[in-house]
């Protein structure tokens, strides 16, 4: 953890518990990672990929001379490809490794209440809601907060889906 | 635990090590002052310490040690009882020593007086011998060393609590001895090291520990500060000894530290250079030329501070091959080349317990005793030398001994015993072929059993402990002559010289150490690829190498079909030698050798062992490492499912001769793909559900429904087959230990009650044969064909077993869906098959009397594993001769081994059914009439 992580969250618990998202976009669904979880973004570029490892491991990466391990958001979540597109990835740390998040696009950073967030709907697929730390209305659409942790956590535990 | 107190807890360890060593020379060499002054002064400064830190055990046997040394440097004959003692005592202040360091401080309770006794028995001994000597002076002399030893232990501002020990002084004397020496304080301040130097003026005793003292009076930290250099100073002095004090002692943390980060610089720089290649003239090259030299040498320099003598892992040898030599009652001269040979510290580590092992083993069984060694020609005594060299990027260590070299017919008798090969095996081995059984787990060659060696986990243990770093252990031997086992480690474990290779698109990187040659291959030229039946071989000289393309083996091949892989007009045949398998890896493209720097794999791919790791190129992307053992591993568990589907066609041949079930068991109706009806046992099915064909989603190539909670695959009964295009689909569900496979089906017809009799047998995958049920010849299907097809390791996990209609089986296995499975299996086969759900169960069915005539055994269960259960099994005598077949997804030489040691007469892969039906035939065919 950084010191900037370190303030960002003192800031966050100090103050009116305001949390900031970077927001994300992953098969036109808006999604939300609180900001001192996001080292930063990158375009994935010459992925390595891995045999034999989990279908959601898209590969490995070289960012700025640190091996990161990028994770295909849609294939984790079930989605389609993305066609022809550049994909974007996020950069985050777990447990001391860095990971990244391929994503479709990065959007803006938000700040939020943290008392707006509601629980996950309880008919969220379940794919979905076990990585969904809850939902955040906003105007005109809805922002999943991914959580980061289950997100990787429950890949560890459950390192292969279907062979 | 305070920080003086650790650095005296390493200090004295450091110390140890070298008088033991020192002693052992000495013991040779009992003229050679200089050795003694060396040990007398360490031990002089352990003692010293000891006294100031508060630790009485310590101190007592370290005076009580000094004192007997004392006696030596005056001149009493040095003998072997004497060294002997003092080595006892080395030894047991280093067991104080490290109870003292993991009670944080605290110095551990006992009673040393006997030992302590015995030192001074044997001072006083000496003094005798001495006497006898009438060498009077000497008297005198061997006062003064003793003083100084009493005055440091002592507090002079307490009031004597206890007689005087042997050999100390009085305050009084001591006072006396202060004032006459008072000029001479300075110096021995510095070097307290010295004092038994000047102790040796009989008329200036012991000036050093008393200034050192009055020092302590005023300034405790200071006197440990004087001591060590007094101990460094002394050490400096000392032939051949390091030079502490121009070093400095640096945390290991540190330094792996730092090596990181000049790994990371090397990375880059690799790449600068990478980018400047492309750009002819760019003025970044002069300066990126200096950068590159700069680094380079950084790197040389980190490495180095890394790099330690291989000496330093040897340090223990000289005194077990004394204490051996004494105990085995054969003399033996430890000689070493090459002490300064450098590696890693990381390695040296490691090879610290093999090496120590093997020195053992040529000592207890290389050598000869001394008459056989007369009797031979040779020397009386044995010689066992070790040594270190550089070649090419590794480090070559041997241990060799001019013993009676390795016996190949004990080996051979030995390796007939433990069942590891067969006579006819032997005919076609080479004399070192057989050598190298002694590496094999379990295998000791020491007809007894002995203090020293031939615990049964011998030389195998060391094989392991060596491969683990990348290393190889090689072994020659010529009767008569003696053996020598080569040792062949990387220098370092932080950079891997690897062979960059090209397969399906992808590059990998394969350490050099493992590849033994490349070999291009033509149509034309002189190396082939050839096919047996559809196995690839390479006719290479006077072998044929296995191949296998790594495409292939790393799962990414991309084109129609797998077996064509191998392209025989073209490629690259990477040969590879893993421990004692030789294969070879076809690869599409071959680039260069390139130094790279290991980097651990993400913990989320750290279960992928085809890889040990990876790192980045020059070119700034991202490459796997491959793990030779990995590879090895997969070729074997490759080559087993190739022979599994030869011995399909058997099996159903064996199941066509003899199919009938006494039973009436409960079959499901269903069609699929075709209008007659197909069947399989009820009791296999978990559930009959139907699924919205809306629900069914297609991912990585396969259909898969959601279902409770996890992804469920479907399969089709033939292939090609689709599910419907609307409404609702049914499927059989198969569930077993939380893993789901979905059968899509047409239509459930019924459930019947009827005999499975198959009266027809199947040629085709999938169909176990035709039986009339309900009046209607109806397919009964083979689950074991499709349950793999869901979840390629599903067999991996459970399988079962078949007989021969006279022949009862016992079939143990702790899953009902296994046991339901392959019971219909086990009786087409013939076999009159027994199930339990676990060894309790079968314990108790053979303690009521049950007969069977063989056994076969899951491994993986919970409670009671199958190995465990073999093991007592065997243990009875009733039991000794059943044969008992172990099943098991595990399936590597060394559970096989495993297998073997705890009593199992077959070790078969569960996935590969044929092989256990084969396997019972051959105990059943082998051991007729000798069944329980």
């Amino acid at each position: 953890m950084s010191v900037l992580e370190h303030k960002l969250n003192s800031d966050a618990g100090a103050g009116s518990d305001m949390i900031q998202y970077v927001t994300v976009v992953i098969g036109g669904q808006l999604f939300g990672l609180p900001i001192s979880q996001v080292h930063d973004v990158f375009v994935p570029e010459s992925v390595t990929r891995v045999p034999m490892s989990a279908p959601e491991v898209q590969g490995v990466l070289n960012l700025r001379g640190r091996i990161v391990t990028a994770i295909n958001m849609r294939r984790r979540l079930h989605l389609p490809p993305l066609e022809d597109e550049q994909m974007m990835a996020v950069g985050i740390e777990y447990k001391f490794e860095s990971y990244g998040l391929v994503i479709d696009t990065v959007g803006e950073v938000l700040t939020l209440p943290a008392a707006s967030s509601e629980p996950n709907p309880s008919n969220l697929d379940r794919r979905w809601a076990e990585i969904s730390g809850g939902v955040h209305r906003l105007d005109g659409q809805l922002m999943v907060i991914l959580d980061v942790d289950r997100l990787l956590g429950a890949m560890f535990t459950e390192p292969m889906v279907a062979a | 635990m305070d920080d003086l107190l650790r650095e005296f807890i390493t200090e004295t360890n450091e110390s140890l090590d070298v008088v033991d060593v020192e002693l052992v020379k000495f013991e040779q060499e009992p003229n050679n002052a200089t050795i003694l002054n060396n040990i007398f002064r360490l031990v002089h400064t352990i003692k010293g310490t000891c006294g100031f830190l508060g630790l009485p055990r310590l101190e007592g046997i370290a005076h009580a040690a000094e004192t007997l040394m004392g006696k030596f440097r005056d001149g009493a004959p040095v003998t072997q009882e004497a060294v002997s003692l003092i080595l006892i005592s080395i030894d047991q202040i280093k067991d104080i020593l490290a109870e003292l360091e993991a009670a944080e401080g605290e110095e551990p309770q006992g009673d040393d007086s006997e030992l302590i006794g015995k030192l001074e028995d044997m001072s006083a001994k000496a003094d005798a011998a001495m006497a006898s000597g009438a060498e009077p002076e000497a008297e005198a002399a061997e006062e003064a060393p003793a003083e100084a030893d009493a005055a440091d232990g002592d507090d002079p501002d307490q009031a004597l609590e206890r007689p005087l020990r042997p050999g100390e002084v009085s305050l009084d004397e001591l006072e006396r001895a202060f004032q006459q020496t008072e000029i001479e304080v300075e110096v021995a301040e510095v070097e307290i090291a010295e004092t038994e130097d000047i102790a040796e003026e009989v008329d200036e005793p012991a000036p050093a520990p008393v200034a050192a003292k009055t020092e302590a009076k005023a300034e405790p930290q200071k006197k440990a500060d004087a001591q060590k250099s007094g101990a460094e100073g002394g050490e400096k002095k000392a032939p051949g000894g390091s030079v502490s004090n121009k070093s400095i002692r640096v945390a290991v943390d540190t330094l792996e530290h730092l090596m990181t980060m000049v790994s990371e610089l090397v990375l880059t720089r690799n790449q600068l250079l990478e980018i400047v290649r492309r750009h002819e003239d760019s003025e970044f090259k002069v300066p990126l030329q200096r950068l590159s030299n700069v680094t380079a040498e950084l790197q040389e320099g980190v490495m180095a501070t890394r790099m330690q003598p291989i000496g330093n892992a040897w340090q223990k040898l000289p005194r077990i091959v004394r204490d051996l030599s004494q105990e085995l009652e054969k003399p033996i001269e430890l000689e070493m080349i090459g002490a300064d040979t450098e590696l890693d510290r990381q390695v040296l580590e490691m090879i610290k317990d093999p090496l120590t092992h093997m020195v053992r083993n040529s000592a207890d069984h290389g050598l000869e005793g001394p008459e056989e060694r007369r009797a031979a020609g040779k020397p009386e005594k044995g010689t066992i030398t070790l040594a270190a060299y550089h070649e090419g990027g590794h480090i070559i260590i041997e241990v060799r001994d001019d013993g009676k070299g390795i016996d190949v017919e004990k080996v051979k008798s030995k390796v007939l015993e433990r069942g590891l090969a067969t006579e006819a095996e032997f005919e076609k081995m080479t004399d070192s072929q057989i050598h190298k059984f002694i590496f094999a787990a379990g295998f000791s060659t020491a007809a007894e059993v002995t203090s020293v060696s031939g615990r049964g986990v011998g030389m195998d243990v060391v094989r392991n402990n060596i491969e683990l770093i990348g290393g190889t252990v090689d072994l020659r031997s010529t009767t008569g002559k003696g053996s020598s086992f080569i040792i062949k480690i990387p220098l370092t474990l932080a950079i891997v010289s690897t062979l960059i290779v090209e397969a399906s698109g992808d590059r990998f990187a394969i350490p050099q150490l493992s590849v033994v040659e490349l070999v291009r291959v033509q149509t034309n030229s002189e190396h082939r690829i050839e096919r047996i039946k559809d196995t690839p071989v390479l006719r290479l000289r006077n072998k044929l190498l296995p191949l296998v393309h790594l495409s292939q083996l790393l799962g990414i091949y991309e084109g129609e079909d797998v077996d064509q892989a191998i392209d025989s007009d073209n490629g690259f045949i990477v040969v590879m030698q893993v421990g004692s398998q030789t294969f070879g890896v076809v690869v599409d493209g071959v680039f260069h050798t390139e130094e790279i720097v290991v980097k651990p794999m993400s913990s989320m791919l750290r279960n992928l062992n085809m890889f040990s790791g990876n790192t980045i190129l020059g070119d700034g992307s991202v490459i796997m490492i491959i793990d030779p053992n990995g590879i090895a591993g997969a070729m074997a568990s490759h080559a087993s499912s190739s022979v599994a589907e030869s011995e399909d066609e058997e099996q159903e041949g064996l199941q066509r001769k003899s199919m009938s079930s006494q039973n009436a068991i409960s079959l499901l109706l269903f069609r699929a793909g075709a209008p007659e009806p197909k069947a399989v046992p009820l009791s296999l099915v978990t559930r009959l559900e139907e699924f919205e064909v809306s629900k069914i989603e297609r991912s990585n190539g396969r259909d898969l429904v959601q279902y409770r909670g996890s992804l469920m695959p479907l399969v089709y009964v033939n292939d090609g087959d689709g599910h419907k295009t609307e409404g609702t689909q049914p499927m059989l569900v198969f569930s077993d230990s939380g893993r789901s496979m979905g059968l899509v089906v047409d239509e459930i017809v019924d459930i019947v009650e009827d005999l499975m009799n198959i009266e027809v047998g199947s040629e085709r995958p999938g169909v176990l044969g035709s039986a009339v049920v309900k009046e209607r010849a109806t397919e009964i299907l083979d689950l074991g064909y499709y349950l793999p097809q869901a979840f390629e390791d599903w067999f991996m996990r459970k399988e079962m077993d078949i007989e021969a209609l006279t022949k009862k089986v016992l079939f143990v296995d702790d899953s009902s869906f296994f046991r339901n499975m392959l019971t219909p299996v086990l009786k087409a086969a013939g076999y009159d098959v027994t199930t339990c759900i676990g060894p309790q169960q079968a314990f108790e069915l053979l303690e009521n009397g049950d007969k069977f005539h063989a056994i076969v055994s899951d491994i993986e269960m919970p409670e009671i594993n199958g190995f465990e259960f073999c093991e007592s099994l065997r243990r009875d005598p009733r039991f000794r001769n059943i044969p008992i077949l172990a099943l098991s997804s595990m399936v590597t030489p060394a559970s096989i081994e495993r297998g073997r040691q705890a009593g199992f007469d077959d070790y078969v892969a569960k996935f590969d059914r044929p092989g256990l039906i084969a396997a019972l035939k051959d105990v059943f065919s082998n051991e007729l009439g000798v069944a329980a």
